[in-house]
């Protein structure tokens, strides 16, 4: 079966009996230290430090991004090996079990986005007891629970960045719909909230209406139909901000495809590989994103301070992220990585990502 | 019996082979045999087989650590086996259990964040999943609607109903002490402590289903309801009642998912019934009606829950997972068929034989 990835052949087999009495020897001495006590091996020597990375969901372009970077982070760092494990689906508990298992593998760093800042807590602390460091990257899990977190931007500066570019577009008029990824997503809520606020405060932005907010779930299909929906539900529809990947890309495709392209704008957060061809073909002028590589890349290298002790993530640390040179721990452990950029038709063959 | 292995020997000549006693006719197996080559009794071998793999080829596997981090994963899918054991048995489904675990969840946060007291919150709770499954149980067994329809319905209209409890928001602050009993252990053994409580859900179901009446009317139910009315069984009533403890039991698993991930959301056990539908039928239960037992799902449950842990665990990815998991569920569901069907054909050959050799 597919459980004999480890295990080659006849060999496997001799090793396998060998391995009984490893694991009887193991099962023994965990007994005797106690619940816990297994994942605790660490802070193992220098050279043989592990990372393991839990993003939101596997599969997910962002996220392969994401975690490239962290990756190419994990090996300048100098760990010894960097691993991906995670759900296939985003929901806020199913992240729980893959920290539990680098709890036990003894894991020293685990770099995590939370779908849900408090579910992943418990498991958190599990871990830390056993001695792990916890970077949260890209999604914040509780704060009594990591570290640090490596934010890609100053939450604010993304949403208003999105406002700017969706007023421009429509003209600084009309009704405007948000399309976003689940329903608790921790990031995506705290951009809507400050748009709403934006769009409320800024005399600029007076005459525009949001009429919706739709969740697609961070999934193809549901955010298509939801695009769908939203321009059948709303006629006098003139924008629609997606600030998820996932979502931007399948609006596009149905814009794209509709007798909407051109006529109502569309903008967000996109991979610029993604979106592309939508830029291309005029369905989508403007959008942004900051260079996600960044994110894993410094989280990598956060994580490598912790463990090695040069900084234990109070307000005022500071460390080098390899080639982006150094990083200053702000208030609340948060690590800002870098401003967002904007992609249009001129620049966006520039990036590959 | 006797008596009639006597008579037909000395009958005259029937259509059939008479020439050797009844009791040495081929029969079903009786007694130990049947048991230890049965069905459930084959998934507890696959289940000890598959531990004794594990803790000798994944690192770290053999640990009381696992106990503990498996038996939180499952319990759950634990809890909910229980009732939907029951449900199968019957012939019938319930695909709403994991919504009524997330309405459950749902309004625990409510309540809660809106200053109830916490034992007050967690009994409106547990009546909350009684409502839906009388809800469940009175559109099935008064009204007599398809199980597969009406729970369809509800898995849909339970999960709305959360949505619109709590809407987008998160409930997290629920008592520290509770959280933390939620996810503590029975000492140095690694076992949870709130397995004492899953372990008092599943002595109750399988005393009720395999030492009373009411349990062995179910099976009856299951293989034909017509029969099992007519020996005097209320056949309408046994659903209802069955409805109404999947909803009870669905709310339990919805009050111990809530604490133990410390929060309460609309999407909380999204997908679960069919986690939960799996490892029934892994466990031995024929989705037909009127074959199974609690034993055989538990170790069902207990297969799906350390091939997952074990995998994740050598950082096998989930696509490998839910692979492998659908290949055993089919696997579990063809063998029983292929089994019957050779059996069928062996009998037929059989009595072919008898026939042509009494009418030489």
């Amino acid at each position: 079966m597919m459980l004999n990835r480890k295990s080659t052949g006849q060999t496997g087999r001799l090793a396998g009996m060998v391995a009984i009495a490893a694991a009887a020897a193991l099962a023994l001495t965990a007994c005797n230290g106690g619940s816990g006590s297994d994942g605790g091996s660490s802070p193992a020597a220098e050279g043989d430090q592990k990372i393991t990375f839990i993003p939101k969901q596997l599969n997910n372009p962002y996220t392969d991004v994401v975690l490239g970077g962290g990756k190419k982070g994990a090996t300048e760092a100098g760990f010894a090996s960097s691993q991906v494990v995670g759900p296939l689906e985003a929901s806020a508990s199913s992240q729980v079990s893959f920290i539990n298992a680098e709890t036990q593998a003894g894991t020293n760093v685990i770099v995590i986005a939370a779908n849900d800042p408090d579910a992943v807590c418990t498991a958190l602390g599990e871990a830390r007891s056993a001695g792990a460091k916890i970077v949260a990257f890209d999604s914040d899990a509780n704060p009594d629970c990591r570290d640090v977190f490596i934010s890609q931007v100053v939450a604010k500066e993304v949403a208003l960045i999105q406002t700017k570019l969706i007023s421009e577009q429509i003209g600084g008029s009309g009704e405007i719909a948000i399309l976003s990824a689940t329903a608790n997503a921790t990031n995506q809520n705290e951009w809507i909230k400050f748009m709403e606020e934006e769009l409320a405060s800024n005399p600029d932005y007076k005459d525009i209406k949001l009429v919706a907010k739709v969740y697609g779930d961070d999934n193809d299909t549901k955010s298509f139909q939801e695009a769908q929906g939203l321009m059948q539900a709303h006629p006098n529809l003139k924008g629609i901000i997606s600030p998820t990947t996932v979502g931007i890309a399948a609006t596009a495709r149905y814009l794209s495809t509709s007798e909407y392209k051109g006529k109502v704008a569309l903008t967000g957060l996109g991979l610029p590989n993604e979106m592309r061809p939508f830029v291309k073909d005029g369905t989508v002028k403007e959008f942004a994103l900051w260079d996600p590589a960044q994110l894993g890349y410094v989280a990598a290298f956060a994580g490598k301070a912790l463990t090695d002790g040069t900084m234990t993530g109070a307000e005022g640390d500071t460390f080098t992220a390899g080639e982006l040179g150094e990083r200053k721990v702000e208030k609340g452990g948060l690590v800002i990585v870098g401003p967002p950029t904007v992609f249009n038709a001129e620049n966006i063959d520039k990036y590959d990502f | 019996m006797s008596e009639t292995t006597s008579t037909t020997g000395t009958a005259p000549a029937p259509v059939a082979d008479n020439t050797k006693p009844l009791a040495s006719e081929p029969k079903g197996k009786t007694g130990a045999a049947r048991i230890l080559a049965g069905r459930d009794a084959i998934t507890i071998y696959a289940l000890i087989a598959f531990l004794i793999y594990a803790a000798i080829t994944i690192p770290r596997f053999a640990s009381p650590v696992t106990t503990g981090f498996l038996l939180l994963d499952v319990i759950p899918v634990l809890l909910i086996a229980m009732p939907m054991t029951l449900i199968i048995i019957t012939g019938e489904i319930d695909l709403s259990v994991a919504s009524i675990a997330g309405l459950t969840s749902a309004l625990m946060g409510v309540l809660w964040a809106g200053g109830m007291d916490i034992g007050l919150v967690l009994a409106i709770s547990l009546l909350a999943g009684v409502a839906a499954g009388m809800f469940n149980g009175f559109l099935i067994a008064v009204l007599g609607l398809p199980s597969l329809a009406v729970t369809i319905g509800t898995l849909a209209l339970f999960r709305g109903l959360a949505l619109v409890t709590i809407g987008d928001n998160a409930v997290a602050n629920f008592p520290k002490a509770l959280t933390a009993f939620f996810t503590s252990k029975l000492g140095g053994t690694g076992i949870p402590t709130v397995m004492i409580g899953v372990v008092a859900v599943i002595v109750f179901f399988g005393v009720l289903l395999h030492f009373t009446p009411f349990g062995r009317g179910l099976f009856a139910i299951g293989y034909s309801k017509e029969a099992a009315s007519f020996v005097g069984i209320n056949v309408a009533r046994s659903k209802f009642w069955l409805y109404v403890a999947s909803g009870a039991v669905s709310a339990l698993a919805g009050i111990y998912w809530t604490l133990r991930y410390t929060s309460a959301r609309s999407d909380n056990a999204s997908g679960l019934e069919l986690a939960v539908i799996a490892a029934v039928l892994l466990g031995g239960v024929s989705i037909f009606g009127g074959k199974g037992s609690i034993p055989g799902v538990i170790a069902g449950v207990l297969l799906i829950g350390s091939l997952n842990y074990a995998l994740r665990l050598a950082r096998v990815s989930d696509v490998v997972l839910i692979t492998v998991t659908g290949l055993l569920l089919i696997v579990s569901v063809v063998a029983p068929s292929v089994g019957s069907a050779i059996r069928q054909w062996r009998h037929t050959r059989r009595v072919r034989r008898s026939f042509t050799r009494t009418t030489n």
